[in-house]
This record gives structure tokens, C-alpha cells and sequence, in this order.
């Protein structure tokens, strides 16, 4: 669509901890009504805030991960996690929570939305952007 | 002494600080993001597993399970504890630090 950026929200965060990263989220959520072109990074600390089976029950908390499978019916639909970060972090993309869309041009094929890259190519990702945004 | 800490090692020097201060047969609890510090397989195992010599780590079961983790994920020698757990910590020592 002509007039539409190239954003990138870049999450640096881990879940809990701190508001960043539900407040990102929000954001991103907010944004995708704008109709742009949104992806998504997770790099350092901010891979956490992919990590499957988070269950908040016993600290009282608001367990707002769920929110992340939203992202695919908002288009949202290119989360770039770095490879460095989760292997810093002993992770694997299996203890990733699994994020899907659904395409609608080859007959609403359901996709990952998850796509673990280096950094070096994150970095050139981040070359491609108009608007970058750090949470 | 318990000391706990409550940042991820990858943003904060806190438990680095932490254990370097701590002195032998201390108690040090992993509370919040400071869990993220328990973690076997990570970059940051190998010295804090040195650390498990000269004083107990526990982390905060809680914390673990908000973050989608489970005790099975610890470095072997780390005890995974209950809010009960916690209060025995602080009642069975004299002093708290909280390493923030």
C-alpha cells in the first residue's frame, strides 16, 4: 500500500521483570491497525519473552503471553529471534511457544511466524527499515 | 547471610557482585529475573556453578514457572523453592541483602 513505512519493534527484554515488554507488545498491537509494514526482533534478554509455557499463577502476576499469538490475525507475522541470544541463553527455537499466520494467498496455509536468523542478518534487517522502535 | 538477587545476569552485574561478596556458607537466592542466573547451558553457567562450592543457590520456583521454566532447567546443585521455602531462608539466616 502506498504511504506505508517499514517498521521494526525491536525487543531487548525479558518478560517479567520489567513493562517493557507487555508494554512493546501493546504498541505493536496498537500499530498494526495503522496497516504497515510491522516485523518484529528479539535479541539479548527479549527471546524470554517467547519461551513457551510461561504460567504466572503463583506470583499473582497477569500471564499476558497468550497476547503474542494475536500478532498473526494483526499481520504481524515476521518475528525474527537471534540465534546468538538464545544460544547464549541455553535455548533452543523448541522451547520457543509456536506463532502462526495464516496465508492468505496460498489458500490460508497456516505458517511459523517464528524465523531464528544470525546476527548479521538481523543486522541488515535493521538496514532495511524506516522506523525502528526499542522496547 | 541470604543475599538475593533479582536481575538476569545478561543485564546486570548483580550476581556477579553478589558472589564475589558472598562468603562461604552463605545462602543466595534467585528471585524475579534473577532465575534467568540459574540457568544450566547458558554463558554464564560455568562461573556460577563454581560459586555452588562455597555457598547454597536456590531460585524462586514461582519466578521460574512465570518464565516458563522448571527446576529441570537449573544448574545440578541449584534447589528450586516454594515462598515457604523463602521464609525458612530468611528466618534460618541472620541477615538479608538484597542484591537490586
Amino acid at each position: 500500500m502506498s504511504g506505508s513505512k517499514k517498521f521494526m519493534y525491536i525487543n531487548r527484554h525479558a518478560p517479567c521483570g520489567t513493562v517493557y515488554a507487555v508494554e512493546g507488545l501493546e504498541v505493536v498491537l496498537i500499530g498494526a491497525a495503522f496497516e504497515q509494514d510491522v516485523c518484529m526482533a528479539f535479541i539479548g534478554d527479549g527471546v524470554f519473552q517467547l519461551k513457551q509455557d510461561q504460567d504466572t499463577a503463583d506470583t499473582g502476576m497477569k500471564n499476558f503471553s497468550p497476547a503474542y499469538r494475536a500478532l498473526g490475525d494483526y499481520e504481524v507475522n515476521r518475528l525474527y529471534v537471534e540465534r546468538e541470544s538464545l544460544q547464549e541463553r541455553g535455548l533452543t527455537e523448541e522451547d520457543l511457544m509456536p506463532l502462526t499466520w495464516e496465508d492468505e494467498d496460498e489458500d490460508w496455509t497456516e505458517k511459523s511466524s517464528i524465523h531464528v536468523v544470525d546476527r548479521a542478518q538481523l543486522s541488515d534487517l535493521m538496514e532495511e527499515q524506516d522506523i525502528i522502535l526499542n522496547f | 547471610m541470604l543475599h538475593t538477587v533479582n536481575k538476569s545476569p545478561f543485564e546486570s552485574s548483580s550476581l556477579k557482585t553478589c558472589l564475589s561478596f558472598a562468603k562461604s556458607g552463605s545462602d543466595v537466592l534467585l528471585i524475579e529475573d534473577g532465575v534467568y542466573g540459574g540457568l544450566s547451558g547458558s554463558a554464564h553457567t560455568s562461573w556460577v556453578a563454581e560459586a555452588l562450592g562455597d555457598v547454597r543457590v536456590y531460585a524462586l520456583e514461582p519466578d521460574l514457572k512465570a518464565r516458563g521454566l522448571s527446576g529441570d532447567r537449573l544448574i545440578p546443585g541449584i534447589e528450586a523453592v516454594g515462598y515457604d521455602g523463602f521464609v525458612e531462608l530468611a528466618c534460618a539466616n541472620d541477615k538479608i541483602q538484597n542484591w537490586l
